[in-house]
């Protein structure tokens, strides 16, 4: 019992001492702290990585206006107002609010043009919710959305009429 | 003291009574030595053990406001003083409101007694170090009523235990400091000092063995007196929430931590005055600026706060470096070991008191032999820990 006494103390002893040099050696290491807003060597936007997840954004130009985005999210944060105009059907709005967004990223995956994706800018704090909405339509302005070209329709359809033949071809020899 | 109030009140407020003056004079040196002195010294000590944990834990801390963050304790007291103070609906309201004054009170008046230099001293009472040690248990009183007070199980628990460490430590802090006492003859705080000299071989931390291990006893016992980790069983964030001060918001909080960084200063004080010679400096170095000058007496001063500051960091350090202890180990490092070693220890200073009655001198410089190798192999070991750990060395310490 005693010597587990004297034990405990010379134990509490030479811990302690080579903690003290653990502790103290990493007080003369570099900082690995990355100063945020103002010194860091490049803008912080370009120091993220390209494909991180921040705010979205919709390349309006091959914007399809399928709605896909819209009833993808679960959240329900994107609102795509469409209306019937003398040249066909444009897009009066679409609005993305951030302040809603999860950063999920469902709205991505079914977009046939990829036209709505992340981008790495994320600083975008304000004061209110209604600075947090993000329009790609500007008010007032319509949009035409864009439209696959037909060629590549037909050819998409010529392809698969070919294949059906083809398999048409293949199922042949055996009957 | 007393001559100031008497001239006061010849010179300027000769219609009010002497013991008025003497009132006004008292509560305007108190009002100085609290704003002037006590409030920033706790202020920067919050900087820099902030600093000193963020480097060690490869941060570089608060450096925003003012020049390298020096001024952040003067934003969070702006911020502390403009919150809300909230006191919960259960709480039993005079306790709730007192409690904090009471710890900052138990502090702060053990300032009065630090001898900052030989002539620097608010009061030499006789019982100075009886006095530092009363003052203490004054603050126990707050931290169970803030607990008791508050009217929350995680106050409850961390009052208790407060009161549980703060009580138990009170007595290898006694019998530690009791030894230094043995050696000077004398409860005053300026005699112990002048008992010692400049030179570490007549410190009473290399006196005898005894003493060299009273001084650590003594150490981990102030250490766990302030609350500081790893005894700060009563504020265990893990356990308790924030302990004792859970329900406290706004400046009443931040009296608590007011309190313990002066602790803080008040830890490297008592251990400095009581066996690292005080504000004693070298003769030559005395009368190179003039023995009776006051450049002397800032030489003394500043000689007090280096030690100071030398354990100040000793003891920040160590909250970086030990886990926190469970409450039974708390118990028995106190009472198995502790206090076991402070009755040896003393009984040991006695008997070497009546064998050598003029210190044995050779004991002396082993003793320092043996510490300076203790250092120098520190040293070393941190040198070794560094090169293993292949980082990049930065000395600078105001990155």
């Amino acid at each position: 019992m005693s010597s587990g006494y004297f034990n405990n103390i010379k134990e509490a002893t030479v811990s302690l001492f080579n903690g003290f040099a653990i502790t103290l050696s990493n007080m003369f290491r570099k900082p690995v702290t990355l100063q945020y807003p103002d010194k860091t060597p490049r803008s912080v936007t370009d120091l993220m990585p390209e494909r991180s997840r921040s705010w979205l954004k919709v390349e309006m130009p091959i914007c399809t206006a399928c709605l896909n985005c819209e009833k993808a999210c679960p959240i329900d944060c994107i609102k795509i107002t469409t209306e019937k105009d003398p040249s066909g059907r444009v897009m009066s709005g679409f609005d993305i609010d951030m302040a809603k967004c999860m950063y999920c990223g469902l709205c991505t995956e079914p977009c046939p043009t990829g036209a709505i994706h992340f981008i790495p800018e994320f600083e975008r704090a304000s004061f209110s919710l209604d600075q947090m909405i993000s329009r790609f339509v500007p008010e007032g302005e319509k949009v035409v959305p864009y439209k696959v070209p037909k060629k590549d329709k037909d050819e998409e359809k010529n392809s698969a009429k070919e294949e059906a033949e083809d398999k048409a071809a293949e199922a042949e020899p055996d009957a | 003291m007393e001559n100031f109030a008497i001239h006061i009140h010849e010179s300027y407020l000769y219609g009010l009574p002497l013991s008025v003056v003497n009132l006004i004079v008292m509560f305007g040196a108190a009002f100085v030595v609290l704003l002037g002195f006590v409030a920033p010294f706790a202020g920067l000590l919050s900087f820099i053990e902030r600093r000193i944990a963020a480097r060690i834990q490869c941060r570089i801390g608060p450096n925003r406001v003012g020049p390298q963050g020096l001024l952040q304790f003067l934003a969070d007291g702006v911020k502390s003083l403009f919150k809300e103070d909230l006191i919960p609906k259960v709480a039993d309201k005079p306790l709730f409101i007192i409690a904090p004054y009471l710890v900052f009170l138990g502090m702060f008046t053990s300032f009065v007694v630090l001898p900052f230099s030989s002539q620097w001293i608010v009061a030499d009472l006789n019982v100075g170090i009886l006095y530092l040690f009363a003052t203490a248990a004054i603050t126990v009183v707050g931290l169970v009523m803030a607990g008791w007070g508050s009217g929350s199980k995680w106050s409850m628990l961390g009052g208790m235990r407060s009161a549980a460490q703060i009580i138990s430590y009170e007595i290898p802090t006694g019998l530690a400091a009791l030894t230094a006492i043995l050696l000077a003859g004398s409860l005053s705080l300026q005699e112990i000092i002048a008992a010692q000299g400049p030179h570490p071989w007549q410190w009473y931390f290399f006196d005898n063995p005894f003493t060299f291990i009273a001084f650590f006893i003594l150490f981990v016992a102030l250490v766990a007196e302030g609350n500081r980790a790893p005894f700060d069983l009563p504020e265990a964030e893990t356990e308790l929430v924030s302990g004792y001060n859970t329900e406290y918001s706004g400046m009443r909080f931040l009296f608590f931590f007011f309190a313990e960084w002066a602790h803080l200063y008040v830890l490297g004080a008592i251990l400095t005055t009581l066996f690292l010679g005080g504000w004693q400096v070298p003769e030559s170095l005395l009368a190179s600026v003039g023995a009776e000058s006051i450049a002397a007496r800032i030489l003394e001063l500043v000689f007090f706060q280096l030690k100071i500051y030398v354990l100040v960091f000793l003891v920040v350090q160590l909250r970086w470096t030990v886990p926190r202890v469970r409450m039974d180990q708390m118990m028995d490092m106190c009472w198995k070991y502790l206090v076991p070693i402070g009755f040896f220890c003393v009984a040991g200073v006695a008997i070497w008191m009546m064998l050598f009655p003029d210190g044995v001198s050779f004991v002396k410089y082993l003793l320092i032999a043996f510490s300076s190798a203790m250092v120098l192999y520190y040293f070393y070991k941190v040198y070794r820990n560094f090169k293993d750990s292949r980082a990049e060395l930065e000395l600078n310490p105001f990155v």
